[in-house]
């Protein structure tokens, strides 16, 4: 739909479909021409008009993800008390003036704080080539140790925003290995781009259930490697509490312990895999992608109270990185991308390293040279069932007890519909439909049945 | 005298020369390396390609080190700064922590010392405290004081209390019996004693524990700055590790071993100053 449709009207659907959608008109083409105009009406009333629309359309949508049901809503209670009962909720025109490329940002000098992957390269790069600067920002990226430390810098607010592993935004709104402070992931960094590294001791153990003992190192406790790692072992029939040994090893050090022989492999974001195999010491045994292509990895998370003390800071932020992650996204650009992340003000590695990341022809360290352009990918999309994902995960192995309001974390903490917003600023086009669905190692994973989903495994804790 | 300081002088250099030597043997040795189609060569590095040691050669750290001593005060950003400006917060944390360390360790010493009560009853928290490693802090610091530079001289804080305190208390208990007993015999007042005749009694065991305290500041340093990153020359290990750099790792290593040797002498120097012939 345009961005500048009425979302109150009790009649329109959100997503085209064949024939005329709303009934009113004779055909399609009609219907168009109808709508057309009325955007046109609200094009040409100024932008103050247009934002707010952007601004109702986006939170319409969050409230009701399902046409059928926003349509019934409308039309039950009519348009201007539905609009009336927004505002009450919600201040549509507070985030409205936010939202006006006017509002000069709060604060201006702000720190980010990011670990050294490639994961990260939306919010590295734009510092090097000047998204940043673009909004008006000073922003300082702060290079940090560990997961843990860019954890509680950003909980002391030494940090405005961080890179953070997506599941940690989660965590941390629930309390889990922390206190609970209520965080946002207003975007997503990177799909894919992560990989299982072996040792190359290991070089014809290439069948899961060979590993029986092993040794694995994982980023974090609360990271979707650690999910992902758990899920293909599972599915290859070893229990991950039982059958082997899973370490919390910050990234830059899993290379250094897997020469030393330490660990038997790990499931690692890049560059770390593919320094591994430039430096000899392990090969590739398979890319992330290859378990759920398309994943989530890693996530830009601000604390709620950022966001909602500084929103035009706040804003600017995210519209660099938004644009970063698109600029990021076209492969065309990753080879200067790669180059531009490379010094050891960021991210302190070989460009050739760099560049078999992001371009994706790289060595898998038995001898071939593979080409796999999705490797790794930008796509800031924070979509709501990926977050109902990761609880099932943390259900699943016992970091989270009891019964979990899903649906309602997910969106707490996964901010599409600002997503939604910045994106279409940006001149981007965002995702039409309002949920994905998705497959892990071929079974489909459905946001609407969540609990179901968890009980069908065999493996799990509780 | 002076023929035993020239030969002991020699046989160091032999020593360091025999240690370069082998050194250099040991890692310029290595096959050639086994043949790879040159495309897929191209994207491995050197260790993998030629059979390269991933040890870099006495030759390769000393032009490392040069390059660092010929500019020691860049800055290339926020995460690339010079080594010798990485030495400076370094050494700025390592002050503040010392110092803070040595208001509290010194009067509270003496109050140990000179008081056996104090003394009992302190004593079971100083033995309980004492065997802590300074890292374990490191969480609750962050936590509690919510910045990880403060928290940083905080751990420096703890981890040098200890040795000044318990080296104040025993010299400060320890003054020979006879000397307190004619500054009695005088009626010199408590804090007149405190100071005339017990601080320099007790202050070559003093500087002794401020020597130890500072080998451990230097030593905790650079682990505390791994862990809490930024600045400072343990992160400056942390990001070359980052990068497998083991020619920057080693260069970091001579550089801490030297920084620390000066920090030293500069207590040993103190404690000549304080030392009395008895």
């Amino acid at each position: 739909m345009s961005i500048f449709n009425n979302p109150f009207s009790g009649s329109k659907l959100f997503r085209k479909s064949g024939g005329c959608s709303c009934g009113k008109h004779s055909s399609q083409t009609e219907h168009e021409l109808a709508a057309a105009k009325e955007a046109n009406a609200v094009a040409s009333a100024g932008e103050e008009q247009q934002l707010r629309r952007v601004v109702e359309a986006g939170l319409m949508r969050a409230l009701f993800p399902n046409d059928a049901s926003r349509r019934a809503f409308i039309q039950a209670v009519g348009a201007s008390t539905a609009a009336a009962a927004l505002s009450e909720i919600f201040p549509i025109l507070t985030a409205t003036e936010a939202l006006a490329a006017g509002g000069a940002p709060e604060k201006k000098d702000l720190k980010v704080g990011f670990i050294p992957i490639t994961c990260a390269t939306p919010i590295i790069m734009a510092h090097p080539m000047g998204f940043y600067a673009k909004q008006g920002l000073n922003v300082e990226v702060v290079k940090t140790a560990g997961w843990a430390v860019v954890r509680d810098k950003t909980l002391n607010k030494e940090y405005d925003a961080a890179h953070m592993l997506s599941p940690m935004p989660l965590a941390i709104s629930l309390g889990l290995g922390s206190t609970a402070v209520p965080f946002t992931v207003p975007a997503i960094e990177n799909i894919n781009g992560q990989a299982i590294t072996l040792a190359m001791k290991h070089k014809d153990k290439r069948d899961p259930k060979q590993w029986k003992g092993f040794k694995f190192a994982i980023p974090f406790d609360y990271s979707m490697h650690n999910y992902l790692l758990r899920y293909y072992l599972a599915e290859h029939g070893l229990d991950p509490d039982v059958d082997v040994q899973l370490r919390s090893v910050p990234p830059p050090e899993m290379v250094a312990n897997l020469r030393a022989d330490n660990i038997d492999g790990f499931l690692a974001p890049d560059n770390i895999c593919q320094r591994a195999i430039f430096d000899g010491v392990g090969f590739n045994h398979i890319l992330s992608k290859e378990i759920w292509d398309g994943h989530p990895c890693c996530a830009f998370a601000a604390s709620k109270e950022f966001v909602t003390a500084a929103p035009n800071s706040y804003g600017a932020l995210l519209r660099a990185i938004i644009e970063a992650a698109a600029f990021a996204s076209k492969a065309e650009n990753r080879k200067q991308i790669a180059e531009a992340i490379a010094p050891a003000n960021y991210l302190n590695a070989p460009v050739t390293v760099l560049e078999q990341v992001l371009t994706g022809t790289y060595a898998d360290g038995l001898g071939s040279v593979k080409k796999d352009p999705d490797r790794v990918t930008f796509d800031p999309f924070p979509w709501e069932s990926f977050a109902v994902w990761m609880l099932t995960q943390m259900k699943r192995w016992g970091q989270l007890k009891g019964d979990v309001d899903y649906k309602g974390i997910a969106r707490e903490v996964f901010l599409q519909t600002d997503a939604v917003r910045l994106m279409k600023e940006a001149g981007l086009t965002p995702p039409e439909a309002s949920t994905k669905t998705f497959s892990v190692m071929g079974k489909t994973f459905d946001p609407a049945k969540a609990s179901e989903y968890l009980d069908s495994f065999a493996i799990k804790r509780g | 005298m002076r023929s035993l300081e020239l030969r002991s002088v020699a046989v160091s250099i032999m020593l360091l020369m025999t240690f370069l030597l082998a050194w250099h043997l040991a890692v310029t040795g290595g096959s050639s390396g086994q043949k790879m189609d040159p495309e897929y060569a191209k994207l491995m590095g050197i260790t993998a390609t030629q059979g390269k040691s991933a040890m870099p050669s006495p030759v390769d750290v000393g032009l490392t080190l040069w390059g660092h001593i010929k500019d020691p005060f860049y800055v290339r950003g926020t995460n690339d700064v010079g080594l010798g400006l990485q030495l400076g917060y370094s050494i700025l944390r390592v002050a503040a922590g010392y110092l803070l360390a040595m208001a509290v360790a010194l009067p509270l010493g003496f109050l140990i010392g000179m008081s056996p009560l104090m003394s009992r009853a302190l004593d079971p928290f100083i033995q309980v405290l004492k065997p802590i490693s300074p890292l374990a802090w490191m969480p609750l610091a962050l936590y509690t004081i919510k910045d990880s530079g403060l928290s940083a001289i905080f751990v420096i804080f703890i981890c040098s209390i200890w040795p000044m305190l318990i080296n104040t208390a025993f010299g400060v208990a320890n003054v020979r019996k006879e000397w307190i007993n004619v500054a009695r015999t005088l009626e010199v007042g408590t804090l007149r004693k405190a100071f005339t005749v017990i601080l320099p009694a007790a202050a070559p065991t003093i500087v002794t524990g401020m020597r130890i305290s500072i080998g451990i500041a230097w030593l905790v340093i650079v682990a505390a700055e791994m862990l809490v990153g930024g600045t400072g020359v343990g992160y400056f290990v942390w990001n070359e590790w980052n990068n497998l750099s083991i020619t920057n790792v080693i260069t970091a290593i001579l550089v801490i071993g030297f920084v620390g040797m000066l920090l030293d002498q500069i207590l040993a120097r103190l404690g000549h100053l304080v030392t009395y012939p008895e």
